[in-house]
């Protein structure tokens, strides 16, 4: 083998390894998964029962209420759940970064970021099995979703992809902060984004200046894929926002979370 | 007992490093035999674990010359990764997995063929007293047990070369003893190279070969412990006095090595002999001191560092 596939062969055998690493640990602890999941079930609960039959008469559409709302908030909330879980997977890198075993990969022949997409990788599994929790749900309580076979193909890519911008970024935004508590504090910001955009409310309803972040922050342009693909309202331009978007964060989230893992431990 | 004729496992050449203004390495050279075990000893903050770092390419020195196992360990670190042991300060084991399952990531990560994983990770754990607690996550050990998973992971690599930092601080005098005779049989038996750093002079008494004293970022002294032990003498007396006036008068007239002014304690040098006992007793006496309580302490890091340098230990600890 020549020496760049040698360490190609052993930057993915590593990154397997440390997906199993993060896999046993999912197992080990399944209520991970529970409250990734839940945070984002109770959203939808409240949402739609407390909230729906009002929220949903103002929509615009033939019929209104609280059925029309359960399809509207569904993409909304399964962004909330990637948030959630993106926090959980900062928690859990700092966790990581605080105890011994790093130091111990860092004195190892592996490659080097192998810890981190191990960390990526498992967290993109935990993510889509809270989002087919959340989903599971939604259908119990009236989500009726019109995509065929390809456009559900469509938004399980859509979502793989902002799951690992947003996962990358946290794991980047991890390491910066010092403690755990800290780097859950960190992520608060990406909770409240989604409802800062098109996730429960048309923008058109918000004032002037939030509107104009709603309609320009990254969550909208996601939240508006996923509901084309799923509800069939138009796309736009929201999917090729959702490519760049997603591009841009995961590949800065990498790169400075790469360059934060090869500074020198400060001890 | 080695002899100096074998080549050597580790060499450092005017090793230096720096925090902002604070020189922590100034100038270390070292040189260790293969198949020997070394000590670094000196207090807290004295820049073992500096040392261990950069030798195991965790940080890099600001300049000097450095060659682990023949490798450089600047210009080919993954070379020294791939034939070093690390168990540092801090356990470096996954907590969430249980012992078994830590020592068959090692193995993958050390890219053991298949079907040697398990038999490696059950010959660990049987080497190491584990197999009780194989399954239980590692959260639940306790810190001897833990310390053991740590140099069992280290090990599944088979290193030439283990770093072991501060490998017993903290553990119950048994737990002590069992990690030395660990190491003592892995040096023995396997002829591999310890490079451990401690506090402990009796610790590097029982383990090494070498011992190397470090004190203010340099290597004061460096031989076999018998050399050391007779530059550094016997121990010291200790003397509290429930008189102020009394310990006031002994502080000024006895030789003294270090004072507690809050327990109107004094450390006085002294082999430990009934000769110097009783010539300190009759100073004591001829100057009409009434001394409250009297221990007489074998030789410890302390007395090294009043020997070597003539400071105790205490005033060798940078502020931080």
């Amino acid at each position: 083998m020549s020496s760049v596939s040698r360490t190609v062969a052993v930057a993915f055998a590593d990154s397997a390894t440390m997906l199993c690493r993060q896999l046993r640990h999912m197992l080990r602890y399944p209520t991970l998964i529970l409250t990734a999941a839940g945070v984002p079930v109770v959203f939808l609960l409240l949402f739609v029962y407390v909230l729906g039959g009002i929220l949903g008469t103002g929509l615009d559409g033939p019929s209104g209420g609280r059925d029309a709302y359960v399809n509207y908030v569904v993409p909304g909330v399964i962004l909330m759940t990637v948030a959630t879980a993106a926090q959980g997977t900062a928690i859990s890198v700092a966790i990581d970064m605080t105890e011994g075993i790093v130091a111990r990969f860092r004195t190892m022949a592996i490659a080097r970021v192998s810890v981190l997409t191990g960390h990526v990788l498992g967290s993109l599994i935990q993510t889509l099995l809270s989002i087919t929790a959340v989903i599971g749900v939604a259908l119990l309580v009236g989500f009726e979703p019109t995509a065929d076979f390809g456009r559900w193909l469509g938004a399980v890519g859509a979502l793989v992809m902002i799951i690992l911008a947003l996962t990358w970024l946290s794991v980047a935004l991890a390491m910066v902060a010092k403690s755990v508590a800290t780097a859950s504090n960190m992520l608060t910001p990406l909770m409240i984004l989604p409802m800062m955009g098109s996730g429960f409310v048309p923008t058109d309803s918000m004032p002037a200046g939030l509107k104009w972040f709603a309609d320009y922050q990254p969550f909208t342009p996601f939240i508006e894929t996923l509901r084309g693909l799923l509800m069939g309202t138009p796309l736009d331009n929201s999917a090729i926002l959702t490519i760049g978007w997603c591009a841009l964060i995961a590949l800065g989230g990498y790169l400075w979370a790469k360059k934060l893992y090869n500074r020198e431990p400060t001890k | 007992m080695t002899t100096d004729l074998g080549p050597s496992a580790v060499t450092a050449t005017a090793v230096r490093k720096v925090y902002g203004d604070h020189v922590v390495l100034d100038g270390i050279d070292l040189d260790i035999p293969a198949g020997s075990v070394f000590a670094l000893l000196g207090p807290n903050g004295a820049g073992k674990t500096t040392v261990v770092q950069i030798l195991s390419t965790l940080i890099r020195a600001d300049a000097g010359d450095m060659r682990v196992a023949g490798h450089d360990v600047v210009r080919d670190p993954d070379a020294v990764r791939a034939t070093i042991g690390v168990t540092g300060q801090f356990s470096a084991v996954d907590s969430f997995l249980t012992g078994e399952e830590n020592l068959l990531l090692m193995a993958d990560l050390n890219r053991l063929p298949r079907r040697e994983r398990r038999p490696s990770a059950a010959e660990l754990l049987a080497r190491f007293d584990l197999v009780d607690a194989a399954r239980k996550p590692a959260a639940t050990y306790s810190g001897g047990m833990r310390r053991r998973l740590d140099l069992a992971m280290t090990l599944v690599g088979r290193p030439r070369v283990i770093f072991l930092d501060e490998p017993t601080t903290g553990l119950d005098p048994r737990s002590r003893r069992t990690m030395w005779e660990i190491i003592r049989r892995l040096v023995n038996d396997e002829g591999v190279t310890v490079f451990l750093t401690t506090q402990y002079l009796e610790e590097a008494d029982r383990l090494a070969d070498r011992i190397a004293v470090l004190h203010r970022g340099k290597v004061v002294a460096e031989g076999p412990p018998e050399e050391l032990k007779r530059q550094v003498g016997g121990g010291h007396v200790t003397l509290r006095f429930a008189d102020p006036r009394g310990y006031d008068h002994a502080a000024r007239t006895l030789d003294v090595m270090s004072r507690n002014d809050e327990t109107r304690t004094l450390q006085i040098p002294s082999q430990g002999d009934l000769r110097s006992l009783r010539a300190l007793l009759d100073r004591l006496d001829h100057a009409s001191l009434t001394v409250d309580e009297l221990q007489v302490h074998t030789p410890d890091l302390d007395d090294v560092f009043f020997a070597l340098t003539g400071n105790p230990v205490t005033e060798q600890e940078p502020a931080r």
